[in-house]
């Protein structure tokens, strides 16, 4: 299957490790994977803080450049983050609508229809539940708003999870309540947002977990932000590094460059990483 | 009949600001947060509410199908509202009721102190009533000489403690039993100076303070749960039976609704008398449902008044997609998931309508007149989480609504905003690719205020909401389509096949 990527914004910009994690995953199942080079943002941020008008153009751009990779033979387009294909699917349509704009609306549906989260393509498209994962840790699952509610993700990041040799799944208590993140939100309500922050991470910590995984690294972004903040030990990886990483190579340790909300163990330059990718892949 | 003009004026009057808060949403919320006792009765009301309305939902096979009938009887009755609302007037009227339009909430509070007065009672008795919350019909009427009791446990609890509700059902929400045993020691007359907090002790105590005024009162004014166009029916669901006693014991009933209420038949009852109280109360039924219809001579209230209320109902409804608003049956189900309302409580939303239902409804019925205006901020006060939507019976897409609403408050700035200003300039960067790569090199900076800790700690405003209680990681040595690049080379395709995940 030829499929294209979503980088996302803050996937290209600030966590490659999950877009990059996506491309090595979807590569070692065999398939094809294309990156259309222009691609910038869904306008997501942009929508969800009431600039619909100003949204206009983002949400164009992105139409334009997926419809591009469509016509050029792309089966499906896959995005590590619910909330981003949340965007694409139940508001560029809305936005273009808003603007007078059915010509768009009606692309934008027809892109919408082709555009995955990376467990809906594993589980939904591709038929997989077993990845060939290795990741040897005690992981617990925080499903994000944008998966579970607005894309209904249900358990198949649950499912892919349990298929993955070595780790250990535990439960998250009080799963399903927000973490607080909701973009601009963190910002603007940011004592309301640091608040819930805190009762998220306190079942983070009694699930004892290692790790704690979802699909989307805005809302790990703001999890990891608060666990590093306290010193816990735990880490934040993104769905997409444990379903990439074999018993060659731990993705979410391994792949690539500095940073990461979590306090990490091992950090190896971009160079070092582009060599460990090599093997990673390989199986 | 009365002929009605809809629309005039299109938002609310609101004389006594209760529809309307004195302070953004971030600004009262962080007193909310502050408050410690305050977030344990609130995480431990709504988590045990949660909990018995998920089970009581689950009970019924049928429950997303109801949902749906739901959502459709509303959305037929607002595309037809103002016939319904003429039918409702017709049938109350041939059975021996009155009939009054008031177009705001100072018309509506006229209307029923001159009522009121007409009696000459000083006194009336009073039904849990949203509609009257909102125009501030016990002021208007202590500023008439006339007393208000409130009848409701929870709003006896709210009017002794001189407080405002916090919550549709669960007015005092916010207090726990030491702090309602207090209340009642200090402004309920004549009470047992030996009470305690036991639950039933409290109870009795206020039902012995209650029934005097039941026997008393000359006058009950209600709110309405639902209105039946076809047969011109009130009804009160409730849980205590003091609002039957309000119904039932007076001379004269005056029933203020808003105009959203109606339903067009019985048969429409029938669906939200299983979506409300499973919602509400997580109750199978609630244990008192009332309905009254006109007048009937030596039974009940012998006069009979209805005050239709708009104030500022028409603003929403025409708003092709805000009028999913007028769709709420204040069953509270949103506030109970709300992980904002959880923690913030009721008061934080300025407005008697709180939570995400709130943050949507008050704004649209009073307007946002800028962008210092305290309704600018509710919108913004949620997460976009949905889980409002999951919860609500009458399926309102809140998050939908939400975002509506942000673009209603970006619409009233009188200026442009450093906000704006940002928004702008980003949009310019993510629609042309060179200039959003440009943007991806003022990262290193960002390494830069890392440092050698690979976290950044601190940021200058506005970002340092952020890192007040959040770390930032350094950004990454290398960004996605630079590691593509190096590894993919500058096509935009991977060969097809397993292992050429490396520089092709």
């Amino acid at each position: 299957m030829r499929i294209a990527v979503v980088a996302t914004c803050l996937g290209d910009a600030m966590f490659p490790q999950a877009p990059i994690a996506t491309v090595q995953l979807l590569e070692r199942l065999g398939h094809e994977v294309v990156f259309p080079a222009d691609q910038t943002c869904c306008g997501q941020m942009h929508v969800n803080t009431g600039y619909l008008d100003t949204a206009l153009p983002v949400v164009r751009h992105h139409v334009e450049v997926f419809a591009g990779a469509l016509d050029d033979g792309v089966d499906a387009i896959v995005a590590p983050s619910g909330s981003c294909v949340g965007c694409v699917r139940h508001q560029h349509a809305m936005v273009a609508r808003r603007a007078g704009d059915e010509g768009l609306a009606q692309a934008a549906e027809h892109g919408a229809a082709r555009t995955y989260e990376l467990s809906e393509l594993l589980v939904d498209v591709l038929g997989l539940t077993d990845v060939g994962a290795y990741y040897p840790h005690r992981v617990t699952y925080h499903p994000t708003c944008h998966s579970l509610r607005m894309l209904r993700v249900g358990d198949k990041p649950l499912q892919l999870l349990r298929h993955v040799r070595g780790l250990q799944l535990v439960e998250l208590p009080e799963a399903e309540v927000c973490c607080g993140f909701g973009g601009t939100f963190a910002v603007k309500n940011a004592e309301t947002s640091t608040a819930m922050l805190a009762d998220k991470m306190a079942n983070v910590l009694s699930s004892r977990a290692e790790v704690c995984t979802a699909g989307d690294s805005s809302c790990l972004m703001h999890i990891g932000g608060g666990l590093s903040r306290l010193r816990s030990g735990v880490r934040t990886v993104h769905l997409a590094e444990i379903l990439a990483s074999t018993d060659e190579g731990d993705a979410s340790v391994d792949a690539v460059v500095g940073g990461g909300a979590g306090s990490r163990s091992t950090q190896r330059t971009g160079e070092a990483a582009g060599a460990a990718h090599g093997h990673g892949v390989a199986r | 009949m009365t002929t009605v003009q809809l629309g005039m004026p299109t938002v609310a009057s609101d004389p006594h600001g209760h529809l309307r808060g004195t302070e953004s949403f971030p600004k009262a919320a962080h007193k909310a947060l502050a408050d410690t006792q305050l977030r344990r009765n609130l995480g431990h009301a709504t988590r045990t509410i949660r909990a018995k309305r998920a089970a009581v939902v689950g009970e019924v096979d049928d429950w997303e199908e109801l949902r749906r009938a739901g959502e459709s009887i509303k959305a037929d009755t607002m595309a037809r509202l103002p016939e319904l609302l003429v039918q409702l007037e017709e049938q109350v009227t041939a059975r021996g009721g009155h009939v009054h339009w008031a177009r705001d909430a100072e018309e509506a509070n006229r209307i029923v102190v001159d009522l009121v007065r007409g009696t000459g009672a000083d006194e009336v008795v009073k039904v849990k009533s949203m509609a009257t919350q909102e125009t501030g019909l016990n002021e208007a009427l202590e500023a008439a000489g006339v007393a208000a009791f409130e009848t409701d446990l929870a709003e006896l609890i709210v009017q002794l403690s001189h407080d405002r509700p916090s919550h549709f059902l669960v007015p005092a929400i916010h207090r726990n039993r030491a702090e309602i045993r207090e209340i009642f020691l200090r402004e309920m007359p004549g009470v047992d100076p030996a009470l305690t907090d036991e639950p039933r002790r409290l109870a009795m105590a206020a039902r012995a303070h209650l029934r005097r005024k039941f026997l008393t009162a000359k006058v009950g004014i209600s709110g309405v749960n639902f209105a039946v166009a076809e047969t011109g029916t009130l009804s009160v669901v409730e849980s205590e039976g003091n609002g039957r006693m309000c119904l039932t014991l007076p001379d004269t009933l005056i029933t203020v609704m808003g105009v959203e209420k109606v339903v067009p038949t019985w048969s429409d009852l029938e669906v939200f008398l299983q979506l409300l109280p499973r919602s509400s109360t997580g109750e199978r039924m609630n244990p008192y449902t009332s309905t009254w219809t006109g007048v009937t001579p030596g039974d009940g209230p012998q006069t009979f008044h209805l005050v239709l209320l708009d104030n500022g109902r028409s603003n929403v409804l025409a708003s092709p997609d805000g009028r999913q608003a007028l769709h709420c049956i204040r069953c509270s189900a949103c506030l109970n998931v709300c992980p904002v309302y959880e923690r913030t409580g009721g008061h934080a939303y300025g407005s008697i309508y709180p939570g995400p239902i709130g943050a949507v409804l008050s704004p649209q019925l009073t307007g946002i007149s800028g962008p210092d205006d305290v309704n600018a901020s509710l919108p913004y006060a949620s997460s976009l989480c949905g889980a409002c939507f999951d919860a609500c019976p009458v399926r309102i897409d809140i998050p939908h609504l939400l975002v509506q609403q942000r673009a209603e408050a970006v619409a009233a700035h009188t200026r442009p905003t450093a906000q704006d200003l940002t928004m702008q300039a980003m949009a310019i960067a993510m629609t042309t690719p060179a200039r959003f790569k440009f943007a991806e090199k003022a990262l290193g900076l960002g390494r830069v205020l890392a440092g050698r800790k690979g976290r950044i700690t601190g940021l200058p405003w506005p970002m340092s909401g952020w890192t007040n209680a959040r770390d930032l990681p350094a950004p990454p040595q290398e960004t996605f389509r630079q590691w593509w690049s190096r590894t993919h080379g500058d096509t935009q395709r991977s060969g097809a096949g397993p292992s050429t995940g490396e520089d092709a």
